[in-house]
């Protein structure tokens, strides 16, 4: 078993009105140093399958084909082993 | 007029099924059927619409979830085959998502849910959906929608120009085209396009609510006559 997080972000290349409204409230409640902010979105995926390699390879597959839309988001993964349950 | 068959495909979510329904059958005769979204088989229709709505909670992605149903294989494989598809305000956000149009929605600009009437400037009339109107021409529509900012990249927004496949632009009713008549913070305020061979049609704001004089608008319904005898 792996657990995989995955974080997702609006790309650079598109704007991220949500960010920029909490980043200005940073800055309003007096954070000047808040410089930049993006607002994403977090997965805690948990799969079936003792290969890492495969694991990963499978995960990416639900990443390009449901996950993420690759027009828009892009994405990090990390992984670890879990203990399956008994 | 009477025989161009349609058919509304019926997500979890979808709210504008009815009214699509109602100005296909009642103001345009056509012969419509609704078709819920578990259904593989899609009747042989002429025209299919993915109507308006919340499908599936707008979970994950707006369009996202719905674009995996088994009733979007069986649009997919219509829309191959060249026949029409219209997608309005989710139903074009499902098209989106499924690759049959390019491009993605991102949260409004105000991140306000934005409810108003807005004037939509005819960009492109030769197409089956637009051919009744005239280029230019500015239409009353409304829109209802809080992901409606509608991004593409660079590449692909130079090949929409390049290939005139951008349907409408938000605009004043004399049809300038300017930010202050931007409702979203949409790309060159594109309200809504075509695909390559102009049989699939996406757009944000909602014809079908601007179809009769009894709802006080019918700019709408030009859209609507531009398919009759498709």
């Amino acid at each position: 078993m792996y657990k995989a997080t995955i974080n997702v972000t609006l790309k650079k290349s598109v704007l991220d009105p949500q960010g920029q409204t909490v980043l200005h409230a940073l800055s309003t409640l007096g954070f000047k140093e808040a410089k930049d902010l993006r607002v994403g979105k977090f997965f805690e995926l948990t799969v079936d399958e003792a290969d890492k390699t495969r694991a990963e390879a499978r995960i990416r597959e639900m990443c390009d084909k449901l996950l993420i839309n690759p027009v828009i988001e892009e994405y990090s993964l990390t992984m670890r082993e879990e203990k399956a349950a008994r | 007029m009477g025989s161009m068959k349609a058919a509304v495909i019926v997500f979890p979510g979808s709210n504008c099924d009815t009214d699509c329904f109602n100005v296909l059958k009642d103001v345009m005769r056509m012969d419509v059927s609704f078709v819920w979204h578990k259904e593989r088989a899609l009747p042989k229709v002429d025209l299919v619409i993915l109507p308006g709505g919340f499908s599936y909670g707008d979970y994950l992605r707006t369009g996202a979830v719905a674009r995996f149903s088994p009733a979007m294989e069986s649009v997919i494989k219509h829309a191959g085959e060249g026949r029409l598809v219209l997608g309005i305000c989710n139903g074009f956000q499902i098209l989106l998502e499924s690759g049959l149009l390019p491009g993605a929605m991102l949260r409004n600009e105000s991140l306000s849910f934005v409810c108003e009437h807005v004037w939509l400037r005819v960009e492109e009339t030769a197409s089956v959906f637009t051919r009744n109107l005239k280029k230019g021409e500015t239409i009353c529509v409304p829109i209802a929608h809080g992901e409606g900012n509608y991004f593409c990249d660079d590449d692909t927004l130079k090949r929409l120009k390049d290939e005139s496949r951008i349907a409408f632009r938000y605009a004043s009713k004399s049809g300038q085209v300017t930010r202050d008549f931007n409702p979203n913070g949409s790309r060159e305020n594109i309200a809504g396009i075509f695909n390559e061979k102009r049989n699939i049609l996406g757009m944000m704001p909602h014809p079908e609510r601007a179809s009769e004089p009894v709802l006080g608008l019918d700019h709408g319904r030009k859209i609507f006559e531009s398919l009759i005898g498709a």
